[in-house]
């Protein structure tokens, strides 16, 4: 019997934490809204009815709290899945997530691990209201003691989701949500690539996009529009982005001469200029052109209405790639 | 509108009398002369432990001290009054608990020492270390506690165990305003669970009053969630330890969670680093030094028959000897390595935290080459 299955990446996240929660008796999921509604985009669905709610359990509105019950349950042994509702909701668990969850193994000489998973559906192109569509990976980026995983497919939706709750660490996973719906193949015996590892999805020679979570599908459809100018360009599939590795990005780049970092995230501050200078450092000698960043700009994210405008798109994604070209090594 | 007073429970008067209670006495009355010996120990341990660290940060041996002057009835009735079973959440300054579950004076002060973030380990002793960024232990107790209903749930550990099992909240007067408060008791009323609010209101946090935390006492905040609150005279150990019994008791046999509003004062500064000159006046100071705890537990114990002047005398000179050991201690620490801290940053390998443990070790090493060159040149 094959074990591959075509399904959305909302849906291989819930095949993940219903595998997980069958598989570990201490695995459970709290949120607001996870139960009967299923969560707000359905995420959820149907495992309240299938595990009890002792499982599955809707939290009181309160993200501190989902937060710092997760860290005491995790003291106790249990391994949580915190939803958080929406990128623009986690800053009331932010202290929680930074002060205290990030922190915690390391202050106490590792005698204490907090395994918390925290889901944060992130990012824009939605059209919804304020504080919807937030990108805050930087934030948690720059602080130590989280993972950051962003998949950008099904298939990574589903193994990174199993992977972060078997961890020992906390992770907090950004899920795409302008790509809950985007269909893949999900194998559900073979793991995907070690999830806390980049991937080069379509390889190149002239050019490296480098992005990860929601604009894959743009990089490698910018890559596809550039092959009819007869442009070759590799996307790597950043998809870790704490630990980054670096290693694999700077190796295309060495090999392309050329990179572009794309994240809907502002760019001021950004993981895009943590890259540059990460791939500056590695692959300087082979590069033709400064490392370019396509991203959100330094403004709250804005009104929907003018998100197209804001949020990087393919012709961006082009638009940076003849910058990269234009660019010429002084002899 | 006036907020309304509560009269505090007291079973000891400042005088050191006994006060009938109907309720609560005879959770005194099961006390034996032992016992009742012990919390007076803890009190005074606790207390010479405050001087020689004050001391010791005069002495610029310690980064900072935080005294639990003044709190050592309160917190020592407290915590003989539940099992050594029961998770306990600190704030920072529960030294006399800490020193009740066996957490030694050198680990207790480790972090002081700023040799290492914490000096204990958490389940050793039940007793989770110090948070500072305040009232975000009080989330941690919240589902610590829901993990006990969980193994309940799951009949994952031994029924019996985990249903006599609860969670001891700390939490001062000044963080009863943290949202992560708030937050916790909405948690422990909405999954009822087996946890007890511990607040000592010690009237100061650093420089601002009480009264600008809370309109009326602490302890009718209970109420707004739904749960019992009890306040005590927390300078009387007789009534801290009752109103502690009865409560943990109560929740122990599935009533969830409770409050106790623990009134006393601190007696020394904030923090080594504080100056109480500055926002009390010394007229407030003298009133509750005549309050203070040890003193009219003492004389109670004597008058009472359950102590003599050879157990005090004994006491004192055990801690003289817990003093100079302190201190030797303290000298003696090591700071972690910081190829330690590496480490801990995650517990599974991390690519940026190993890279740069390698880079400084290369970084370090070539001083030493230097070192060695100017050695063999010199």
């Amino acid at each position: 019997m094959s074990a591959i299955k075509e399904m959305v990446m909302a849906k291989a996240i819930t095949a993940a934490l219903r595998d997980e929660l069958a598989a570990d008796q201490k695995t459970l999921l709290i949120g607001e809204d996870i139960g009967a509604l299923g969560g707000v985009f359905r995420v959820t669905e149907g495992l309240q009815a299938e595990f009890g709610t002792h499982r599955v359990i809707d939290s009181p509105l309160a993200e501190s709290g989902i937060v710092g019950t997760s860290i005491g349950m995790a003291m106790r042994g249990y391994r949580p899945v915190a939803e958080i509702q929406f990128d623009g909701f986690v800053f009331p668990a932010f202290n929680q997530i930074t002060t205290q969850l990030a922190k915690m193994h390391n202050r106490t000489d590792g005698r204490v691990k907090v395994p918390v998973t925290i889901r944060l559906p992130y990012g824009g192109h939605i059209g919804s209201i304020e504080h919807h569509s937030e990108s805050p990976e930087a934030l948690f980026a720059h602080t130590a003691g989280l993972r950051i995983l962003a998949p950008s497919n099904p298939q990574d939706a589903y193994w990174m989701t199993r992977q972060a709750i078997v961890s020992d660490d906390p992770v907090i996973i950004l899920e795409p949500k302008r790509r809950y719906w985007l269909k893949g193949k999900v194998d559900l015996q073979n793991p995907a690539p070690d999830a806390f590892r980049a991937q080069v999805l379509r390889e190149g020679t002239d050019a490296t996009i480098a992005t990860y979570g929601p604009l894959v599908p743009v990089a490698l459809a910018a890559a596809e529009a550039a092959r009819a100018e007869s442009r070759s360009i590799e996307v790597v599939d950043i998809r870790s982005i704490s630990p980054l590795d670096d290693e694999t990005i700077a190796r295309s780049a060495a090999k392309t001469q050329r990179l572009i970092v794309a994240h809907e995230a502002p760019t001021f501050g950004g993981i895009g200029g943590e890259i540059a200078a990460r791939v500056a450092e590695r692959a300087h000698h082979r590069l033709l052109a400064p490392v370019l960043r396509v991203g959100g700009f330094h403004m709250p994210y804005p009104p929907s209405a003018q998100e197209h405008r804001y949020l990087p798109d393919i012709d961006r994604m082009l638009e940076a790639v003849d910058r990269s070209f234009s660019y010429q090594r002084s002899a | 509108m006036e907020p309304e007073e509560v009269q505090p429970v007291q079973l000891l008067t400042p005088e050191g009398k006994l006060a009938e209670n109907e309720v609560y006495s005879p959770f005194i009355a099961e006390l034996s002369a032992e016992k009742l010996r012990e919390l007076y120990r803890y009190m005074a341990m606790e207390r010479r432990l405050d001087a020689e660290a004050t001391s010791l940060q005069r002495q610029g041996q310690l980064a900072l001290w935080a005294p639990a002057l003044g709190q050592e009835a309160a917190q020592v009735g407290t915590i003989a009054a539940i099992k050594s079973s029961d998770m306990v959440f600190p704030t920072y300054r529960e030294h006399a608990m800490a020193l009740y579950r066996g957490i030694s004076p050198e680990e207790l002060l480790t972090m002081f020492r700023a040799t290492r973030h914490t000096g204990w380990d958490p389940r050793e002793h039940n007793f989770h270390v110090y948070t500072l960024v305040l009232a975000a232990q009080t989330l941690h107790a919240a589902g610590w506690a829901m993990g006990i209903n969980q193994d309940l749930r799951t009949e994952s550990v031994p029924r019996d165990r985990a249903e006599d099992e609860i969670v001891v909240a700390c939490i001062g007067d000044g963080a009863t305003s943290q949202g992560d408060a708030h937050e916790s008791m909405v948690f422990a009323a909405s999954y009822e669970l087996p946890l007890l609010y511990f607040i000592q209101n010690n009237h100061w946090a650093i420089s601002v009053p009480t009264r600008t935390q809370s309109r009326g006492p602490l302890v009718n905040r209970a109420k707004g969630y739904g749960f019992e609150g009890v306040r005590v005279d927390g300078n009387d150990v007789l009534a801290s330890y009752a109103v502690a019994a009865k409560l943990s008791g109560e929740i122990r046999a599935g009533n969830g969670p409770k409050l106790i509003e623990s009134v006393t004062y601190r007696m020394g500064a904030h923090t080594t680093a504080d100056d109480p000159t500055k926002y009390r006046s010394s007229e407030e100071e003298e009133l509750w030094k005549g309050r203070d705890p040890i003193q009219r537990y003492r004389s109670w114990l004597s008058s009472a028959g359950h102590a003599d002047e050879d157990f005090f005398a004994e006491v004192d000179a055990e801690y003289k000897d817990l003093a100079a050991d302190m201190r030797k201690s303290v000298l003696a620490m090591e700071p972690i390595d910081l190829d330690r801290v590496f480490d801990t940053v995650y517990s599974e390998p991390h690519r940026q935290v190993e890279t740069e443990k390698a880079w400084l070790k290369d970084y370090e090493a070539g001083f030493a080459e230097e070192q060695t060159e100017a050695g063999t040149a010199g």
